[in-house]
């Protein structure tokens, strides 16, 4: 069996475990959403709300990805089938893509239904001529974050307190993608007078964070996973 | 040879004077044993005395230090990733999916290795999964159902060494009588099974041949008071 094969194995597996256990939509989804509803709270401003809401959507999108994590590698651990892919010589690289395809499908459906939160709660509009750089965006940073939280991920799967561990090697991880992302989704919306023009450089450094995770986690995720 | 073909088919496991070691201590101390196609052989011995250490070498996930070992034919010391495809190690964890349904699982498993449809629903009705139980989700079933579904999965993997830590361990009475049945029908059908277990009246009579490990080094059993 090829790498890929085996990675659209596991990927595939991962999104039936979600569909069987409806974990990610009845409490990833609703804490998301309440992240969005806390911060509309928080600010308790038309103008201010409309000002960060890119930055907001990520900062939920990260801190759903930190529970989103937590639960791919628990249905991992909770029967030591990690191990037992190990000890079965499953590729490592096979399970770092596959993981991460899980996660990045899960992250996008994720991303869509904050952007339509964003519309909702902050006043925000989507014009039709930004809708390119908006999707590339959703794309990059996906990869990215998807890499990212798979990697510490298993790292942090043999580890006693991994909980904690996860946010602390995570979340300073993925600041290059908050930062990028933000700032090309500002230029997608118009956020305070950005243009479309503007997004892009942000979109080419989401994009190369994404190739160095996914090329790096993929040859580091084995001896990681490893004893 | 290419470096994934073993080396020749019998026996199944040859390990010779094999030192293994964990951090600076030497679990495994010298350690021989041969173990035929088809044998269920059972390893006994106090906790510490490399029980664990030799099913871990065996599944190609310690490297041997010093001494001569084969699985399959497949050298421990230079082709243990190659070694692993091909046996399977089940501990006290059964490595299911458990919001997975038992032919999920199995499938899955199987999937992995390029199993192909009849190959799976053969590996279920084997380990006695394929009907009433195919579907059902494997967190609800009972300890020996999901130890059965893991077996199913091992054959589902084709494995041909079946290395089991303690497999009776959290059964109740009839738990354990359908696995010593599923062991006895798997080794007839060919696999080759070493069982590291302290409830030695259970496991003694499922074995073929008892072997004693002691302070790393494996002895043909010799019942309380014999004398070396």
């Amino acid at each position: 069996m090829s790498a890929w094969r085996v990675a659209w194995l596991i990927a595939r597996k991962d999104l039936r475990v979600e569909r069987r256990s409806r974990v990610v939509t009845n409490q990833v989804v609703p804490f998301a959403g309440v992240t969005m509803v806390i911060f509309a709270f928080a600010l308790d401003s038309d103008a201010v709300l409309q000002r960060v809401a890119p930055g907001l959507v990520w900062l939920a999108t990260m801190f759903s990805l930190l529970v989103l994590v937590q639960r791919s590698f628990a249905i991992e651990t909770d029967d030591g089938a990690l191990d037992a892919m190990r000890v079965a010589g499953v590729d490592a690289r096979a399970i770092f893509l596959g993981k991460a395809i899980a996660l990045a499908a899960e992250l996008v459906a994720l991303e869509l239904i904050l952007l339509f939160a964003a519309v909702i709660l902050y006043g925000q509009s989507i014009a039709a001529g930004s809708v390119v750089l908006l999707v590339t965006t959703l794309v990059a940073a996906t990869c990215g974050l998807a890499a990212v939280g798979t990697l510490y991920g298993g790292l942090a799967a043999g580890f006693r307190g991994r909980e904690t561990l996860l946010p602390l090697l995570t979340l300073p991880a993925v600041a290059p993608v908050l930062i990028g992302a933000t700032r090309a989704v500002e230029a997608a919306l118009g956020t305070a007078g950005a243009v479309v023009s503007d997004g892009w450089p942000w979109v080419g450094l989401l994009t190369v964070f994404a190739v160095a995770f996914g090329v790096g986690g993929s040859l580091a995720f084995g001896p990681l996973i490893d004893e | 040879m290419s470096a994934a073909e073993p080396a020749s088919s019998s026996p199944v496991i040859v390990l010779d004077e094999v030192v293994a070691v964990l951090g600076r201590f030497p679990a495994l101390a010298g350690a021989s044993l041969t173990v035929d196609k088809g044998e269920i052989v059972l390893l006994q011995g106090p906790n510490g005395a490399g029980k664990t250490t030799l099913l871990r070498l065996c599944a190609g996930l310690l490297p041997v230090e010093r001494g001569v070992g084969t699985v399959l034919g497949f050298d421990l010391a230079t082709q243990r990733e190659s070694v692993r495809p091909h046996v399977g190690l089940l501990g006290h964890q059964n490595g299911l999916y458990l919001d997975l349904t038992v032919r999920d699982n199995v499938r899955f498993w199987g999937g992995t290795v390029g199993a192909t449809t009849a190959e799976i629903d053969a590996a279920m009705a084997r380990m006695g999964v394929a009907d009433r139980l195919a579907d059902v989700t494997t967190r609800t079933l009972s300890a020996g159902q999901r130890r059965r579904t893991s077996l199913a999965c091992l054959v589902a993997r084709r494995s041909q060494v079946w290395l089991l830590d303690e497999p009776h361990a959290g059964l109740d009475a009839s738990g354990r009588d359908e696995l010593d049945a599923t062991l006895r029908s798997a080794a007839a059908a060919g696999a080759t099974i070493l069982v590291a277990s302290h409830e030695l009246e259970r496991a003694g009579s499922l074995a073929s041949r008892t072997l004693d490990v002691v302070a790393g080094q494996v002895d043909a059993h010799r019942p309380p008071g014999a004398s070396r």
